[in-house]
């Protein structure tokens, strides 16, 4: 999203989704995952909305949905790429807003080459690194500026260094910069390397018919979606996606929504009521969770981590952004300026780079699944486990526990002794013999954690939006809150350090730390959520709040932890405690809660005026110029600068805000437009393609490249992967399985699992099959079940529902097996069972290091696994028989001697 | 709207100063089975979990049914095509009885239109008999509110008009969230020994725990299985954060003694919605006046069966029924049976005027036959 439309953000709020006429639910389970947002879909479907589920399973969702359209996991991009080409060749596309709005009209390098044209691959790979070198996706520069010359630009970088990074968070907030500043534009469209007309060519092949061969679904299903959709589109209409981590953990996964992206801007269904795509992210404060980010790789605010190669502050400042750019990422430098005066206030100065040097460096990806694989080499000492449950709740549980076992030190805070705690007494390398307690030298500390209603903070949930939480009552016993377990910890490391002159001591010593304690001597989270905020640091306002981000200055005399933040705290209000109630004000609820960014709750809502300020119709106006104030005005905060004239048309070398157009409602992108071709910012293809999953029983029906070829991939003996399919051997793993979560559990089970009135409504492991594969392979309702991958065996009961659909693939009956993964194997839990991310090998998309838990091949037979070390015996006796090497399955291009050669020959004929 | 005041319960119950009848709409069309309702509902009763820990083996539902601890309970129910088709049958067919016909708009597959028809639909729902038609008196009256759903407004071209056919229709899920009916004839109030159960204020049955002796006569006297006596069950969560682990052997609450849903009476007091409406995120569980709930309803029913879903009907909702309506009111998609609820519930005292007059003949009789043995006999 972030790429697509320069924030890495649901683009509304869940409320909004009661405004569209056609709802698609794809690749989530919203009922049961997000029952209390899902009243909006109710809502909308009372009002006469067409809600559709797109699914492998028939769920909850699916139970109060008009529509049932069961589609074969990992397949969504055949799908979506299917509509898309029905919107194009039927002539469907919004055309004002897609002329205007979006990169449609901008002409492409003549060096770009498509997958068409190479059997699956895009031009730029370097099969050695395994990457994309990205300069032949660049915007051709307009006739007169090609002196401009490549813009300072940290962006033209090789793909394997941006992956490194997972480059592709790094747009949570703001688009990549761009080669130039002149993009060469062809308003006629007919240039064949305008946007559209690769699109055209590009997905030419996404036929309904294909769309049945790789998806399973019929027909007459893709008809009926694909009207539903175009139907409830236009000027009059809008249609909403929602999406969850059913779309997300893929090695595809940031392209399947990209693909979403590119629907929604050619059917002008972004930045309007009712439209959009609802991201709807996991628990209470996921999306607070990479805004001031728990990801290795980003600081707050979707500023990246600096790394190695980026030595000076300056040198890390130009790659961000082009300050000649247009939009407002192009004030990065204030953004970063005040978030290292936050953190070392007076030390940070302008002659030693504001500290940058106090900051880590990145040398390497150092994501979750990375540092398992180190921590298997011995490189890790000690491992902070703060709210999660690796053991259960990481792909490969076994990897994820043996990893553990070569820790000198382990920090276990939850609230209760979850089984990443416990691994070492009671796991399953315990019973099988692998691991042996008092061979096991990892010290593991159990902190217990206070929980949400015994803390005050902020949460921010799925729709950006900071909701203040009041502490209920005291945390029992030595449960602490995460802010005063590391504010204390923090104290007592700068004590231990008070004395030291060594240099590398420094930034510890000069953080800023002096939270004003509370009676009860917790830090005050009010004082954390201002600091967050940002100050005026000099001046007439010295001291006082900042209202807005453009506020921030590069001069040091502004500080601010999280620039996308800055406003929550305004005239020293905490306005993400606002609450005044739905009937009391309009239905953008603007006094509710507060929202990122300057409590915009529709983005891009420029998008919802036509290019002159008009509303596209009474029925879906929202945001429109008041030509007479000379005004952008409308019941939501205008996305846009508010007094710029419609036909206002800025010198691009103005750089910034100062040079967006009157039609750029893309604001953070560096050419205002929504980009329906990304020359940029993705690291395995500026256009969505569909690859096959890392596993998978179907032949790729579109191109000899079978996945995707820029995937990260962990070969590993414990991390072993099914054959390539069509071969003898991959019939070893026949079926595939998805992952998921039930309503009355939560993820790792942590929450969930230790409270009876939960666990009593799912007490027990289950599996779904279909009744045709129950009757193929002998399998008991309600009776055992032994589900083996290349990686685990586990069992289950089997739930036998017409709710699972065997699929025709292609003339291939391909059943899908459906695998709640709450349960895992411990002995402190009200209810315990085997864990299905056990099943899971680690294999990650290459933009944002997110593993492929969604899917993968296995096999399943009546009765329950076998005990002690024989489930190891089971495990390999299966390997064996597929034939089985770290190296099966990992080899990025799958046919080098049909794509590669595509690729010189295509070169050859230049 | 409720015109008899034999049915109303709180004047029944004589009452000084009644208020509104209190209940719930349960609309089990919008139901996503999140089960919100059953944890609000033990969470603030501090009801002990029921259950093994094992799958119930019946779909999701692993609480089983209504009982002592379980006062919210949600069924689940998969269906096929041709339980479907005789859902929407036994629907249309309650609208049938005797009324003009109602159904999709003109092209849909079943054929049956008018535009007219939602006063009718609204008539037949308001009798909400359930039962497939016959045997229970329907005879609901119509509501004069209701017809202003009749709009003919839905152009073949509006989205509702497309959707006229549940667009899978060969396969469904139903979900419903049961609940203690709060009858206007209660049966376990009536046949209660010691007073333990009694009326309230807003017409709801409720059992007054240390009164209650336990003789369980209560739990035979429902029509619906809803009331049972509390046996076991663990009552703390295992770890209780503020104080150590308890064993599962604690003592249940309230051992013995009969318990249902109160309509948390509690919570009404004060003004506040009871838990289980206060959790459903759908609002598939409504509360409020039990007339405005009875006449939202009836709406409901109608507006779906304008839609084309005829297998919409509403159950406890007829005054006429064997227990004199129930207090909370539920929209069906298919029999009661179906979710495990009495076609045709009737209150077990409602047999005690016809028993006494027949035990009445019966003893004049033997009392006559005595008496001619005995003039007989002294003739000998």
């Amino acid at each position: 999203m972030g790429t697509s439309f320069g924030r890495g953000g649901a683009t509304q709020s869940l409320q909004d989704m009661a405004n569209a006429d056609c709802i698609v639910i794809q690749g989530s389970n919203m009922a049961e995952c997000h029952p209390v947002g899902f009243q909006w879909v109710t809502e909308a479907k009372a009002r006469g909305a067409k809600i559709i589920h797109v699914d492998p399973r028939f769920t909850r969702t699916t139970a109060v949905s008009d529509k049932h359209l069961p589609i074969r996991v990992g397949s969504d991009i055949a799908l979506l790429g299917g509509l898309i080409n029905y919107v194009l060749t039927h002539d469907l596309w919004f055309h004002e807003y897609v002329l205007a709005y979006t990169n449609a009209a901008t002409i492409i390098n003549d060096d770009y080459r498509d997958p068409e044209d190479l059997e699956g691959l895009f031009s730029g790979y370097d099969p050695d690194s395994g990457t994309y070198e990205h300069t032949s996706w660049s915007y051709r520069t307009a006739p007169g500026y090609e002196d401009e010359g490549a813009q300072d630009s940290g962006e033209d970088e090789h793909g394997d260094q941006k992956s490194g990074r997972a480059g592709g968070d790094e747009h949570g907030s703001g688009g990549p910069p761009l080669n130039t500043n002149h993009p060469d534009r062809d308003e006629s469209l007919q240039d064949p390397n305008t946007v559209l007309q690769i699109l055209k060519r590009h997905y030419a092949r996404y036929t309904p018919e294909m769309v049945r061969d790789t998806c399973g679904i019929s027909l007459e299903d893709f008809d009926y979606l694909a009207r539903a959709v175009t139907e409830n589109s236009g000027r009059e209409r809008t249609t909403c996606f929602a999406y969850a981590v059913g779309w997300t953990h893929h090695t595809l996964g940031a392209q399947f929504i990209r693909t979403a992206a590119v629907l929604q801007l050619l059917l002008g269904n972004v930045g309007r009521p009712g439209g959009g795509i609802m991201a709807l992210r996991g628990h209470a404060s996921i999306q607070g969770s990479t805004d001031i980010p728990t990801l290795f790789n980003l600081l707050p605010g979707y500023l990246p981590m600096p790394s190695v190669d980026k030595e000076s502050f300056d040198e890390y400042v130009d790659a961000i952004a082009v300050k000649k750019q247009k939009g407002f990422w192009a004030e990065a430098e204030a953004y970063t300026v005040s978030l290292l005066k936050a953190w070392w206030g007076d030390a940070a100065q302008e002659d030693n780079g504001w500290a940058y040097d106090y900051m880590p460096r990145l040398n390497g990806p150092h994501g979750t699944y990375q540092t398992v694989m180190a921590m298997l080499k011995d490189e890790v000492e000690g491992y902070f486990v703060l709210g999660q449950n690796p053991a259960i709740g990481s792909a490969n549980g076994r990897l994820q526990r043996l990893g553990m076992s070569h820790l000198k030190w382990l920090v276990v805070r939850d609230f209760n002794l979850i089984e990443s705690a416990t691994w070492w007494k009671d796991g399953p390398e315990i019973a099988t013999g692998e691991l042996r307690t008092e061979d096991i030298d990892t010290e593991v500390f159990f902190f217990p954690a206070a929980n949400h209603v015994e803390k005050a903070g902020t949460f921010t949930q799925t729709q950006r939006l900071l909701q203040w939480r009041h502490q209920a009552v005291n945390p029992p016993g030595d449960c602490q809150s995460e802010l005063q377990f590391f504010f204390e910890l923090g104290k007592r490391l700068r004590a231990k350090l008070a004395d030291s002159r060594d240099e590398r001591d420094r930034p510890l010593q000069e953080l800023t730390w002096d939270y004003p304690l509370l009676p009860e001597g917790e830090p005050d989270p009010r004082a954390v959520l201002a600091e967050i905020n940002g100050r005026h640091l000099t001046g007439p306002d010295k001291g006082k709040p900042l209202s807005s981000y453009t506020q921030m200055k590069a001069d040091g005399s502004t500080d601010g932890g999280c620039w996308i933040y800055t406003g929550v705290y305004a005239d020293g209000q905490n306005h993400a405690a606002d609450r005044k109630p739905g009937r009391e004000q309009d239905e953008i609820a603007s006094e509710w809660g507060w929202a990122w960014p300057a409590n915009r709750r529709i983005l891009y809502n420029r998008a919802s005026a036509d290019p002159e300020g008009k509303p596209w119709s009474e029925r879906k106006k929202l945001i429109w110029w008041d030509a007479q104030h000379k005004r952008w005005t409308g019941p939501d905060v205008p996305d846009f600068p508010v007094d710029k004239d419609p036909a206002a048309r800025p010198d691009p070398d103005l750089g910034g805000a100062a040079a967006l157009s009157g039609d750029d409602p893309f604001i953070m992108q560096a050419d205002g437009k929504g980009w329906l071709f990304a020359p940029r910012g993705m690291v395995d293809g500026p256009l969505p393609t569909h690859y096959e999953p890392q596993e998978s029983p179907v032949v790729n029906p579109l191109y000899a490249q079978q996945q995707n070829p820029a995937r990260e991939l962990f070969p590993h003996p414990g991390n072993l992967s099914a054959p390539e399919p069509g071969t003898p051997q991959a019939e070893v793993y026949p079926y595939m399985f998805t992952t998921y979560r039930l309503t009355e559990q939560h993820t790792a089970g942590g929450m969930s699992r230790w409270l009876p009135y939960l666990s009593e409504l799912q007490p027990e492991m289950f599996c779904e099959v279909s009744p045709e594969l129950a009757a193929e392979c002998g399998l008991e309702p309600y009776g055992w079940a032994t589900i083996v991958s290349p990686r685990s065996a586990i069992e289950a009961k089997v739930l036998v529902t017409d709710r699972m659909t065997p699929l025709d693939i292609g003339g291939r009956t391909v059943h899908q097996i459906g695998l709640p993964y709450h349960w895992g194997q411990g002995g402190d839990a009200v209810v315990t069972g085997d864990a299905a991310n056990d099943l899971l090998g680690i294999t990650l998309d290459p933009n944002v290091h997110i593993q492929e838990s969604k899917v993968g091949t296995c096999d399943i037979r009546p009765g329950r696994r076998p005990r002690g070390p024989e489930v190891l015996e089971l495990v390999s006796e299966y390997q064996e028989r597929a034939g089985l090497t770290p190296s099966t399955s990992n080899t990025k291009v799958t046919d080098p001697q049909r794509e590669l050669t595509a690729e010189q020959t295509e070169d050859g004929s230049q | 709207m409720t015109a008899d005041p034999a049915a109303n319960p709180t004047a029944d119950a004589h009452y000084d100063h009644p208020h509104p009848r209190k209940g719930f709409f349960t609309d089990t069309s919008i139901c996503i089975g999140c089960k919100a309702c059953e944890v609000a509902c033990k969470e603030w009763n501090r009801n002990p979990v029921d259950s093994d820990y094992e799958l119930l083996g019946s779909s999701y539902d692993n609480t089983g049914a209504l009982g002592a601890n379980t006062w919210r309970h949600v069924a689940f129910i998969e269906q096929g095509a041709e339980q479907i088709d005789r859902a929407r049958e036994s629907g249309r067919a309650l609208v049938d009885l005797g009324m003009p016909r109602v159904g999709p708009p003109e092209g849909a597959a079943s054929s049956k239109t008018t535009s007219q028809g939602t006063i009718p639909v609204t008539q037949a729902a308001a009798a909400g008999c359930g039962s497939g038609g016959g045997g229970c008196g329907c005879g609901g009256s119509p509501s004069p509110e209701d017809s202003a759903d009749s709009s003919d407004g839905q152009g073949p071209e509006s989205p509702v008009a497309a959707s006229v056919h549940p667009d899978t229709p060969d396969f469904r899920w139903l979900m419903s969230s049961d609940v203690c009916k709060h009858c206007t004839h209660a049966g376990c109030l009536d046949v209660c020994p010691t007073g333990a159960l009694f009326r309230t204020e807003y017409g709801t049955v409720v059992v007054q725990d240390d009164v209650c002796n336990g003789c369980g006569t209560c739990v035979a006297g429902c029509p619906f299985g809803v009331i049972e006596r509390r046996s076991d069950g663990v009552f703390e969560p295992k770890n209780q954060r503020d104080s150590p682990p308890v064993p599962d052997t604690v003592k249940v609450p309230q051992h013995g003694v009969a318990q249902k849903c109160t309509l948390c009476y509690d919570r009404m007091k004060n003004d506040q919605t009871p838990a289980c409406a206060q959790a459903c995120p759908t609002t598939s569980i409504k509360y409020g006046d039990h007339d405005s709930m009875a006449a939202t309803a009836r709406e409901r029913v109608a507006q779906l069966h304008e839609q084309g879903k005829t297998e919409a009907r509403l159950y406890g909702a007829n005054p006429n029924d064997g227990v004199g309506g129930t207090g909370s009111v539920f929209l069906l998609l298919d029999e009661p049976e179906t979710y495990g609820l009495p076609p045709d519930p009737r209150v077990p005292t409602a047999d005690l005027p016809y028993m006494f007059k027949r035990a009445g003949m019966a003893v004049a009789g033997m009392l006559a036959v005595g008496a001619v043995a005995f003039a007989s006999g002294g003739r000998r």
